[in-house]
């Protein structure tokens, strides 16, 4: 399932020295459990996400590992800390082995 | 209807392996919780977990995860069918070790939150969460 994967991302655009921060994340992923079965009874393969995350200048901020429970469209709403102007990396991990990105910047004004 | 030696032996075995199936799940389960704390006492205080009473659709209820100074917190539904739902390792940059997503719920049933403390100790929360469409398909 590597069609169609689409991350979105939103972190504020500029903060304090120091500043908690909330960031949301949400990509789109049919995150097929690999329980279901299709019209024929045999069983859809599992496909999902299995990893994410977050870094700020390559600093970790969280790192997540997913298993099939996690729904469709993973999304992960969290706290991050801003000490200097940089950029946050998100990094996303198919079970088919593509990694999917976004980035944003954030200025300490 | 007469019940005839046949019978009551299938009846006996259908109950026999009816009784197995939620005990092999909790099994799953037990190991899992092992795997992540190594069989260390588990505690009760220092840890948030918000998830709905009731979820309508399975598919997707939004659970959030609070544990203040955690190195990670794993979820787990005890009800599906493999229990582990995500891992939450926070970085030296997280500004709070909380985290919420949506999970898939099979059914009613309880969601269970344990996070690891940088000293070694575990800390646990749980919430049973009523689910009225199954999230797990099939």
């Amino acid at each position: 399932m590597a069609e169609n994967v689409k991350p979105r991302v939103r972190v504020p655009g500029n903060a304090t020295a120091g500043e908690e921060i909330t960031i949301k994340t949400l990509i789109s992923h049919t995150m097929e459990s690999g329980q279901r079965k299709d019209g024929d009874g045999n069983a859809i393969p599992r496909s999902i996400i299995n990893r994410f995350t977050c870094a700020f200048n390559g600093e970790i901020v969280i790192d997540v590992t997913l298993e099939p429970a996690i729904s469709t469209n993973p999304y992960f709403e969290f706290q991050a800390i801003v000490p200097e102007t940089g950029t946050f990396e998100f990094t996303w991990y198919d079970d088919d082995g593509d990694v999917y990105t976004d980035s944003k910047d954030i200025t300490v004004g | 209807m007469k019940l005839t030696r046949r019978h009551t032996l299938m009846v006996a075995f259908g109950s026999v392996v009816a009784a197995m199936l939620p005990v092999r799940a909790f099994a799953a389960l037990e190991d899992d919780i092992a795997a992540f704390t190594g069989g260390a006492d588990v505690g009760s205080e220092g840890i948030t977990l918000i998830a709905p009473e009731i979820a309508e659709n399975g598919n997707t209820v939004p659970i959030e995860v609070n544990a203040p100074g955690a190195e990670a917190i794993i979820v787990f539904a005890a009800g599906n069918p493999t229990p582990a739902v995500a891992t939450f390792n926070f970085g030296p940059l997280a500004a709070a070790q909380s985290a919420a997503t949506r999970i898939r719920l099979a059914g009613t049933q309880d969601v269970i939150a344990i996070a690891r403390m940088p000293d070694g100790t575990f800390v646990q929360a749980s919430q049973e969460v009523k689910v009225t469409i199954g999230g797990c398909g099939g």
